[in-house]
């Protein structure tokens, strides 16, 4: 191991890449398929390769990725050249269901086509809190937005998101606070 | 917008319950005093009561349904930005020279009883569940290596800064006097452990880590029935154990590694706790 220097914090290469996977899980959970998620995800990594300096605080290495992945999304480098070569979310969704247990085959394939109907700013709440475990502060951070739009975010996100999945009447929601 | 670093309304106890208490509720993120008021709301209000519980279910789903792609092999566009440099050292690990040992023939001989037994089918197809044994142990060792060697905010509940305190909370849990092998040799440090329950009661996790930051865990817990085994080998996917028993404690090392790097470790394990 290389030893410890103490005037040097930058984040090791290694730990951006121990981050990959769940990079990669959580472009594919955003984007809706697998090809598109791994140019995000190396554009992703060579970004904060390239700005591994800036990371003062190396515990934060998640989020930090988080954010760089988000902001290249948002502003869709990739998606002007990969327009017209779309693979579509069901071949994901038939994909995990092929992962999952045998007994939970159907309702991932539902859950996955049902996430892939929402929208972008959506997919993107549900997953940051619920499959990355960000606190709603940390999510705010990643989105550049405050706390509170994190919150009402969230809560239109998992109503569109029941409604997709169980049908029914969407239930307005009234206000946050 | 809302007051202060709680989410929720920020409403102190009593406040009437909204929309936002209640997914805060959902995310672990409400201030304690206004549990009870929620939780009150929800036994009041069975239709809130009702989707808030599919809104859990969401949650859950998330992770059954997508996470499975951590386990997915990299495409080499994403693993060739590491690959380092000629001439540099940065990153990756030296391994020692590979000792062998007494014990890695009694290994190939367990290895051996333990594909011809059958050991519960469980290198062919996963889990199956019927086992209580050995099968059974390192199936939990295996559950517990997942789900925590993925976390970023909370892989450990104790750090290894820690360390006689870890080691003594631990020990006192089990029963039994534990200690954290050294594994620098190896290349892997001690990040820290928790405490864990299994089927059988108290478990403990160890987790270590190396300068590229891949993980291993040690978990063991208090071994029911006393005889010693050699080492023994399973697989799930692409993670690898290694378990046995010994003097009353059953230890599992596992590791997303190949076979003979995960070998020297547990062999480095029985070493330091048998010293």
């Amino acid at each position: 191991m290389p030893p410890p220097d103490p005037s040097s914090t930058a984040v090791d290469a290694g730990a951006i890449a121990a981050q990959v996977p769940r990079l990669r899980r959580y472009a594919a959970a955003l984007v809706g398929n697998l090809p598109d998620a791994d140019d995000l995800v190396q554009d992703c990594v060579e970004k904060a390769l390239a700005n591994r300096h800036a990371l003062r605080d190396v515990s934060r290495l998640g989020g930090w990725l988080l954010s760089i992945l988000h902001n290249l999304h948002v502003s869709g480098l990739r998606w002007r050249k990969r327009r017209g070569a779309e693979v579509p979310v069901e071949d994901l969704a038939d994909d995990l269901a092929l992962s999952a247990e045998p007994a939970d085959r159907g309702s991932v394939r539902d859950f996955v086509r049902a996430f892939g109907q929402l929208s972008e700013e959506h997919r993107t709440i549900l997953l940051l809190t619920g499959m990355e475990g960000l606190s709603y502060r940390e999510a705010a951070e990643v989105l550049e937005v405050p706390v509170g739009t994190v919150m009402s975010r969230l809560a239109r996100a998992r109503e569109r998101l029941r409604v997709l999945l169980d049908g029914g009447e969407e239930t307005v929601v009234r206000r946050i606070k | 917008m809302i007051a202060g670093n709680g989410a929720g309304s920020g409403a102190g106890r009593g406040a009437p319950v909204t929309e936002g208490d209640l997914h805060a509720w959902l995310d672990g993120e409400l201030p304690e005093d206004r549990r009870d008021d929620v939780e009150r709301h929800l036994a009041d209000n069975p239709e809130d009561a009702r989707r808030f519980e599919r809104y859990r279910t969401q949650r859950a789903m998330l992770s059954t349904s997508f996470g499975p792609l951590l386990d997915r092999s990299l495409p080499d566009t994403l693993a060739q930005p590491f690959a380092p440099p000629a001439g540099m050292a940065t990153g990756a690990v030296v391994r020692p020279k590979r000792r062998v040992a007494v014990w890695a023939l009694a290994l190939a001989a367990s290895l051996l009883v333990f594909l011809a037994g059958g050991a519960m089918g469980w290198l062919a197809h996963g889990w199956t569940g019927y086992g209580t044994g050995s099968a059974a142990f390192v199936a939990d060792a295996v559950a517990a290596h997942r789900v925590f060697v993925v976390e970023v905010r909370h892989p450990v509940e104790v750090g290894a800064d820690q360390e006689a305190h870890l080691v003594g909370w631990l020990s006192k849990r089990l029963g039994k006097p534990l200690r954290a092998p050294r594994l620098a040799a190896q290349g892997y440090d001690l990040v820290g452990g928790r405490l864990l329950s299994d089927a059988q009661g108290p478990a403990a996790q160890l987790m270590y880590q190396d300068a590229a930051g891949r993980r291993i865990t040690l978990y063991v817990r208090p071994s029911t029935n006393g005889s010693d085994t050699s080492f023994r080998f399973a697989q799930d996917g692409n993670v690898q154990a290694f378990y046995w028993r010994d003097n009353g404690l059953a230890w599992a090392v596992t590791g997303d590694l190949d076979r003979v790097t995960l070998s020297n470790i547990a062999e480095e394990v029985y070493g330091a706790l048998n010293s």
